[in-house]
């Protein structure tokens, strides 16, 4: 594969290759920055994947009390899905059991979208007719009674279908330490980036998989070119200087937020340079038959 | 652009509608065709040209130079997007089922101003007659939507059978506030008098000043609602009084349990 150096660190000239998705989000607030956290934390759980979890969500960043709606502290959250009803799903049954059931949480629509998902419409019925209405600003809140006070949640929430997510980057260095040192940091960098989350766990997945398997009804499995015990055995894609590879998902409210994402990922993994990070950044793509969105490593370079 | 303008040439001698004269309804109109509209209310008929000097302008943005409590109706029907402004006083029924814009007026409302009101807001600088925001006799619910703000006093049963929309008053409330109020919001940010909430179904009452409410309104304690701390940022830009009374802990009293009881006063603690 040809190659460009920046700073000793070779970068593939391949691309990531990104899907179409459903997104949608929530600002989660609650008396303390902790249990606003704490709130968003359980929602975006076991959401690592859309194979196995339904949805992929994740913290996009805190907000300030100063700029959430009701001035406590708060909490950006995306959800993304392959389809709008998937999302809605998600979104509304993950509030139910995880937003709803956190001391002091309140909820407010953050995404602006073409379509709404009703959230609160549906929550509220658990107020059991004690729930009450409130309209401001043309946006109507519902405030259900219970046994902390009050849950207030926003009762529509916009959702949109221009969510891109798949973007990734492949960190590859010597060994464990040395790859993570560098993949943490691009982690942190996209932490940074709005409208964007990457939803494994820490940021980061470890189990990358190609299409199809041997065995029958499988229909992902372990992305052997990319596996270092294997090198010498499979049709590896490593040289033979790599010891460990990282791999970076990302999901954004728009193509943009990705790709920005994926840049400020390599940034900080340049900037930390070959000696101690990574030695090589690759993206992975299905031959680009697939996705229809394409972020090309070479593109993206600082 | 400057707005378009009408100066008051001299006190009208009798009661004008001043319904025809929103900006949706001039749009496209010249000077001469605006001139001739009948504004009178009497048998003896009254035209803009003999009471205002119209002066051209952005059909969007109306202005009255000079008002009266003579002037009926100004803005009714007023539709999102445009404003109408008046350096002085208006009659009855302002904003009357406005479903949007903006209205301002700088000196006294008469009764039944934003009276069904359904969108707009609705900003007056001095006093408001009775029955603020209420129906007409017959008219079922009152205000559905928008904001009405009024710096001086109103008169009586403000806020009757409010449905919907957020009412601000921040002099003197007259008897019987928040009457058969079906829903919405309604701040007090001084005296009140009667019987407030009177029958009130689910609508919150927010008082600045703790009084009597009579056994119909239930005790239910002290709280922090978050509701409260959005619409302290939400009207902060139209009243820091109010915002700043919404900021911290509320008493609530349930009621009216005459009716459903759904409703609420809230107090500060």
């Amino acid at each position: 594969m040809p190659r460009l150096i920046r700073k000793g660190v070779r970068i593939d000239d391949s691309f990531a290759e990104a899907f179409p998705m459903s997104g949608t989000g929530l600002v989660i607030t609650a008396p303390t920055r902790k249990w606003a956290l704490t709130a968003a934390h359980t929602m975006t759980g076991f959401a690592t994947s859309v194979i196995g979890c339904g949805c992929e969500a994740g913290v996009d960043h805190e907000i300030l009390p100063k700029d959430t709606p009701d001035g406590r502290p708060g909490v950006r959250v995306l959800l993304f899905a392959m389809s709008s009803k998937d999302a809605e799903k998600q979104l509304v049954n993950r509030l139910g059991q995880c937003v709803l059931t956190c001391p002091g949480s309140a909820v407010f629509s953050t995404v602006p979208g073409e379509l709404e998902i009703k959230v609160g419409d549906a929550i509220r019925q658990f107020g059991d007719k004690w729930q009450m209405s409130k309209v401001i600003d043309g946006r109507r809140y519902w405030r259900v009674p219970v046994m902390d006070g009050e849950f207030l949640c926003e009762a529509k929430v916009g959702l949109t279908k221009k969510s891109v997510g798949g973007g990734n980057l492949l960190i590859m260095g010597e060994d464990w330490a040395s790859t993570m040192r560098a993949t943490e940091e691009a982690v942190e960098a996209i932490r940074d980036v709005r409208d964007a989350i990457a939803p494994f766990p820490g940021g980061i997945v470890r189990s990358g998989s190609k299409v199809g398997s041997k065995y029958k009804g499988m229909s992902a499995s372990t992305n052997d070119a990319y596996c270092p015990t294997l090198s010498g055995v499979s049709a590896s894609a490593l040289d033979p200087d790599i010891g460990c590879v990282l791999e970076i998902v990302i999901d954004g409210l728009t193509s943009d937020a990705v790709a920005h994402a994926m840049r400020a990922g390599l940034k900080a993994i340049i900037a930390l340079g070959p000696k101690h990070g990574a030695k090589r950044v690759g993206a992975g793509n299905y031959g680009g038959k697939l996705g229809p969105f394409h972020y090309h490593l070479k593109d993206l370079l600082p | 652009m400057k707005p378009l303008l009408f100066t008051l040439r001299q006190e009208p001698g009798q009661r004008l509608d001043l319904s025809g004269l929103t900006p949706d309804r001039l749009l496209g109109r010249s000077v001469k065709e605006i001139e001739a509209i009948d504004i009178g209310t009497t048998r003896v008929r009254v035209k803009v040209g003999e009471m205002f000097k119209v002066r051209v302008g952005d059909v969007k943005n109306i202005r009255f130079e000079g008002g009266s409590e003579r002037f009926d109706l100004v803005g009714a029907k007023l539709l999102p997007g445009f404003e109408i402004h008046v350096e002085g006083d208006v009659g009855a029924q302002l904003g009357r089922s406005a479903k949007g814009g903006r209205i301002t007026v700088a000196g006294d409302a008469g009764a039944y101003a934003a009276s069904q009101n359904a969108g707009a807001h609705i900003t007056v600088e001095g006093d408001a007659g009775d029955f603020l925001a209420g129906p007409l006799a017959g008219e079922i619910p009152g205000m559905s939507g928008g904001r009405v703000v009024v710096r001086g006093s109103v008169g009586r049963r403000a806020g009757d059978r409010l449905r919907r929309g957020i009412i601000i008053i921040e002099g003197d409330a007259g008897p019987d506030l928040g009457s058969r109020m079906i829903a919405g919001t309604i701040l007090a940010l001084r005296g009140v008098a009667g019987d407030v909430g009177y029958l009130n179904k689910r609508g919150s009452i927010i008082l600045a000043h703790r009084r009597e409410l009579g056994p119909t309104y239930v005790d239910c304690g002290a709280h922090d609602f978050t509701f409260a701390r959005l619409f302290a940022k939400g009207l902060a830009q139209d009243s820091r009084r109010a915002s700043r009374l919404l900021s911290q802990k509320l008493w609530r009293f349930g009621g009216d349990t005459a009716v459903y009881g759904k409703g609420e006063i809230l107090t500060p603690v």
